[in-house]
């Protein structure tokens, strides 16, 4: 396993990333240099699982293979503006979500750094919910966890349960009664009222119907006037096309291409229907 | 230096980097050329931007920490209201679990064992040891597990981390309250009347929930970077259980075992322990008749000195606590 990975490895490495141009011109408020991301995953075993294995690994002095290290981001470096909006896309796997992540200042870089201007901060409120309690209390603990303060809370709270339009009575439901859908709408709807600096939003449009898409995308438009910049992770190349003006393509961790929005995702389209 | 100061990969896959030349380069930005030379991060200084992962002042993460008090007491009454909604008993378990608790200690060593000889009221003063030991044994337990089952919120949003530990501990502090109601029921049901020292049980508990902190930070930081502690931990709670005097006295080991009679310091070592050193206080200011009952040349360790332990536990562990986990707080994140 350990050759394989040296071999894959090497082919990562003879890929060249184009290089970075920098724009004296514009004010920078994102600079990521060089950036390797690394991080552990427990649980992914390769070898039977029995006590027995285990020791004798222990007395060979191996380390654990429950921790698999996975090299998400190899060298990403790229500038980003005040005014951007970037659209991150590649395949599954290709490291979008981690180099958000990283930039956001959520996973400590291996090598390399990130520099912004003001707190980037990621559209993903999710995690702070939980399933068992009613749409109410989780809008509260969701502003809570986003780092507003109560009264804050209590003046968004009219405006969130509005915009994320859910059916009559659902919002006194816990959430695990709630369709997907809804449940995204209640976790963007929570997440956009904010203010941020520099706003990444990972996936926020792939759930919802096609009003809701309407609907988020004016208000993604309306944050991105207000932030510096907006870095967006889609898999919808038309929701990048008609969002953002400059595309990074990634691949395996690294930066395939750097560009317009028309010229990357042509390029792209073409690599992946090969 | 730090953009150059990367590993044997990256030095293959751009090698020039960053005096880049039009070859190759897909941007095409209307764009001119940076100083040459320049490295990004010199690039990035030169325009004030700052790392985004690095770890704040201590006194910006106490402000900041300050800012998330309503997010620890929310986060910690959603999480007690959200552990018993599959049960159907619900809410009602809160209770149930310490009181089914000291019920299996009182069947085994009351009844079976016979720990209760010597001490007067026993399950009043068994129950007291068995509701407040928990209360630190179960922040222990769950600090451990505070970072590791929430990777997914620290890799999603910013707040100080020693928001988890501290809020973990909450929950126990809010579990901890319904089981001091039962606590004081228990006991008037076993006939002591209420006194004024029962209000010392405020302080009392207020000492123990800030070295319950300190000790939760401290179990949360070894928790999130090496996962087998919580494996451990049980084992741990159980000896520190035994050994602070919940279910016999310290006193009386001293009697039935010839090993602390030839070691006399162990039973010192005892008595500084803060398991023990709350639980006894609590004993002493519930149970006047334990107080009065006990021999003194048996009795514990004067109250002055025990408040004394108490206030230093309390300090020592949650100041110390508190730092050592601090000085991870930019790498928690990465499991």
């Amino acid at each position: 396993m350990g050759r394989a990975l040296e071999v894959a490895e090497k082919e990562q490495a003879r890929h060249v990333p184009p290089p970075v141009v920098i724009d004296t011109t514009r004010q920078p408020i994102v600079v990521v240099d060089d950036l390797h991301i690394k991080y552990k995953v427990y649980g992914t075993v390769r070898e039977k699982g029995t006590g027995a294995s285990a020791l004798g690994r222990i007395l060979r002095g191996r380390s654990r293979p429950q921790m698999t290290e996975i090299h998400a981001v190899r060298g990403v470096s790229f500038v980003a503006y005040k005014g951007d909006a970037i659209g991150v896309i590649g395949t599954n796997g290709s490291g979008k979500s981690t180099l958000l992540k990283a930039v956001a200042g959520l996973l400590p870089p291996a090598a390399g750094g990130v520099y912004t201007d003001g707190q980037p901060s990621l559209l993903g409120v999710g995690a702070a919910l939980m399933r068992d309690l009613t749409g109410e209390r989780n809008i509260i603990l969701g502003c809570l966890a986003m780092g507003l303060t109560p009264e804050e809370t209590k003046e968004k709270y009219p405006e969130i349960v509005q915009f994320a339009g859910l059916r009559k009575g659902f919002i006194k439901y816990p959430m695990s009664t709630y369709s997907s859908g809804m449940g995204a709408r209640l976790r963007f709807a929570i997440a956009s009222a904010r203010t941020h600096d520099v706003l990444l939003i990972d996936e926020a449009l792939a759930t919802g119907d096609a009003k809701f898409r309407r609907r988020s995308k004016r208000k993604i438009e309306q944050m991105r006037k207000n932030a510096g910049a907006v870095f967006l992770v889609a898999h919808q190349l038309d929701v990048v096309a008609e969002t953002c003006n400059r595309v990074l393509w990634l691949d395996e961790g690294q930066i395939v291409m750097d560009g317009s929005p028309e010229e990357v995702i042509a390029a792209y389209t073409e690599a992946i229907n090969k | 230096m730090r953009g150059f100061g990367c590993n044997r990969l990256c030095a293959m896959s751009h090698p020039e980097r960053p005096a880049s030349g039009p070859t190759g380069s897909l941007t095409a930005p209307p764009a001119s050329q940076g100083k040459s030379g320049e490295s990004l991060t010199a690039f990035a200084a030169r325009h004030g931007l700052t790392q985004s992962a690095a770890r704040p002042s201590l006194g910006l993460y106490l402000t900041r920490l300050w800012g998330r008090r309503h997010f620890i007491w929310m986060f910690a009454s959603s999480k007690s209201k959200a552990m018993y909604t599959s049960s159907r008993l619900g809410q009602l378990w809160q209770v149930l679990t310490p009181i089914l608790n000291a019920g299996v200690y009182f069947l085994i060593f009351g009844l079976l064992l016979g720990a209760k000889e010597g001490i007067p009221d026993y399950v009043p003063w068994l129950v007291t040891g068995v509701f407040l030991f928990s209360f630190t044994q179960r922040s222990v337990t769950s600090g451990a597990k505070s970072v590791g089952t929430n990777l997914s919120l620290i890799r999603a949003l910013h707040f100080p981390r020693a928001t988890l530990p501290l809020a973990y501990t909450v929950v126990e502090f809010q579990q901890a309250m319904v089981a001091l109601a039962v606590l004081f029921a228990i006991v008037m049901a076993f006939g002591v009347m209420p006194a004024l020292t029962w209000l010392l049980i405020i302080p009392i508990v207020a000492l123990q929930l800030l070295f319950n902190m300190g000790i939760g930070l401290i179990v949360a930081r070894l928790g999130a970077f090496t996962r087998d502690i919580s494996q451990l931990i049980p084992f741990i709670t159980r000896t520190w259980l035994y050994a602070s005097g919940v279910i016999f006295s310290v006193a009386s080991l001293h009697d039935r075992s010839d090993f602390i009679k030839e070691n006399p310091w162990i039973s010192d070592v005892l008595e500084i322990n803060p398991g023990y050193v709350y639980i006894e206080l609590a004993r002493q200011a519930l149970l006047p008749p334990y107080v009065a009952q006990t021999d003194p040349q048996v009795a514990a360790t004067n109250p002055g000195t025990l408040w004394a332990y108490a206030v230093v536990w309390a300090v020592v562990v949650l100041v110390g606590g508190f730092y050592w986990f601090y000085r991870a707080e930019e790498r928690y994140g990465r499991g």
